[in-house]
């Protein structure tokens, strides 16, 4: 498949947490959440628990790729920046390196200007995590280093998830 | 395209329920929606016109239970079936891991059948996947109506590479466990080749 496996490990993924960390500070933030491009939430911080985080990024991926399909249709590339302004509570999402949708939700007391002036500097951050991410993959994939958990699976323990 | 997170150790598919309006790709998830338990499903999200017809799709998160300490769970979607939906449907079909085909058996939806079926293989060559080579299944749904076209026949028209078939009532359930569990045994199988 053309497709390279999307994955996760330790290491990135505690380095991702610390941006987002940070950016959840510098931007007064009440959450925010990183998504796959597909519909999977790849990490949050923040108030998480109060919020149903799979629909979520089911449902911003959805966005995203909607307005990317919208972007297209009148000769852009996307939209990278998404605002959607409530009563109390606003969102800003965004793509990072291309691939990955960067999702902060904030009130009052931060301000569209601090998220954007933010969100910028973590993005660029986020972008050589995610491209050494890829790299890593690419090479472990290569270089079939099995650690690989699905390698060993059997009949039974596929039919186990359905009894 | 299946993401596979080492730190948390989780691994995530994504199935998309794929056929003619109509035809009953709803159902089957709000079947596998009633019939699973509270702490193994996430809610189900339908973006649907007021007739209930599905606009964007349908959204079922499943977590199934683990397979070698790693939480596995299923993103169950849908198209919107209607042929001039054509833009949603590609949009969901982005980062697919696996696709069932449901069919309608009723005659009079014979052309809608092979017509959805075409757009299904050229929708995904788009995106540069083929049907022949992903993990794949078809449903010959509404088993139950009294005007059904025969399995030899649906057979002939819809599955010339006899991929799993399962007939299916899915306003009952019949056959909708079955369809799943039979997509994802073939999506770990294929993650099990690693790619
Ligand atoms: N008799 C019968 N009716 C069915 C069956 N499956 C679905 N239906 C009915 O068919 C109608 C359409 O079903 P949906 O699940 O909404 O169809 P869909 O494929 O999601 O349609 P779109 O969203 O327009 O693409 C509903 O009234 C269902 O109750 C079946 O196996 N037998
Ligand atoms: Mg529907």
């Amino acid at each position: 498949m053309s497709y390279p496996q999307m994955v996760m490990y330790d290491e990135e993924f505690k380095q991702i947490n610390a941006v987002i960390e940070k950016l959840l500070r510098e931007a007064n933030a009440k959450v925010i959440f990183l998504v796959d491009k597909n519909g999977q939430l790849i990490s949050g911080v923040g108030e998480t628990e109060r919020f149903d985080t799979t629909s979520l990024a089911s449902l911003t991926a959805g966005n995203i790729a909607a307005t990317g399909g919208l972007a297209k249709l009148i000769g852009e590339k996307e939209f990278s920046i998404l605002f959607h302004e409530g009563e109390k509570d606003n969102l800003h999402i965004s793509i990072v390196g291309g691939r990955v949708i960067l999702v902060v939700l904030f009130d009052s007391r931060s301000s569209l200007g601090l998220v954007r002036l933010r969100v910028k500097k973590a993005s660029e951050e986020l972008t050589v995590i995610f491209d050494r991410l890829m790299k890593k993959a690419e090479e472990k994939e290569k270089s079939s280093d099995t650690e690989f958990p699905f390698a060993e699976i059997t009949d039974d323990d596929i039919d186990n998830l359905f009894s | 395209m299946s993401f596979i997170n080492y730190a948390s150790r989780e691994i995530n598919c994504k199935i998309v329920y794929y056929g003619p309006g109509l035809c009953g790709k709803t159902t089957n998830l709000q079947f596998v929606y009633q019939k699973t338990a509270p702490e193994a499903k996430g809610k189900m999200i339908s973006l649907a016109t007021e007739t209930e017809r599905t606009l964007f799709f349908d959204f079922l998160p499943l977590a199934l239970g683990e397979i070698r300490g790693f939480k596995t769970r299923f993103h169950l979607y849908t198209v919107p079936g209607q042929v001039f939906y054509d833009a949603s449907r590609k949009l969901i079909l982005k980062g697919v891991d696996g696709v069932v085909f449901v069919a309608d058996s009723q005659e009079e939806r014979m052309d809608a059948n092979i017509e959805s079926l075409e757009n299904l293989r050229f929708n995904l060559q788009e995106q540069g996947y083929d049907l022949d080579k992903i993990p794949y299944v078809v449903q010959y749904n509404k088993r139950d109506l009294p005007n059904i076209v025969t399995l030899e026949e649906l057979r002939r028209e819809l599955n010339p590479t006899n991929v799993p078939e399962f007939e299916a009532c899915a306003t009952t359930g019949e056959g909708v466990f079955e369809t799943l569990k039979s997509v994802a045994k073939l999506i770990l199988i294929d993650l099990k080749k690693g790619r």
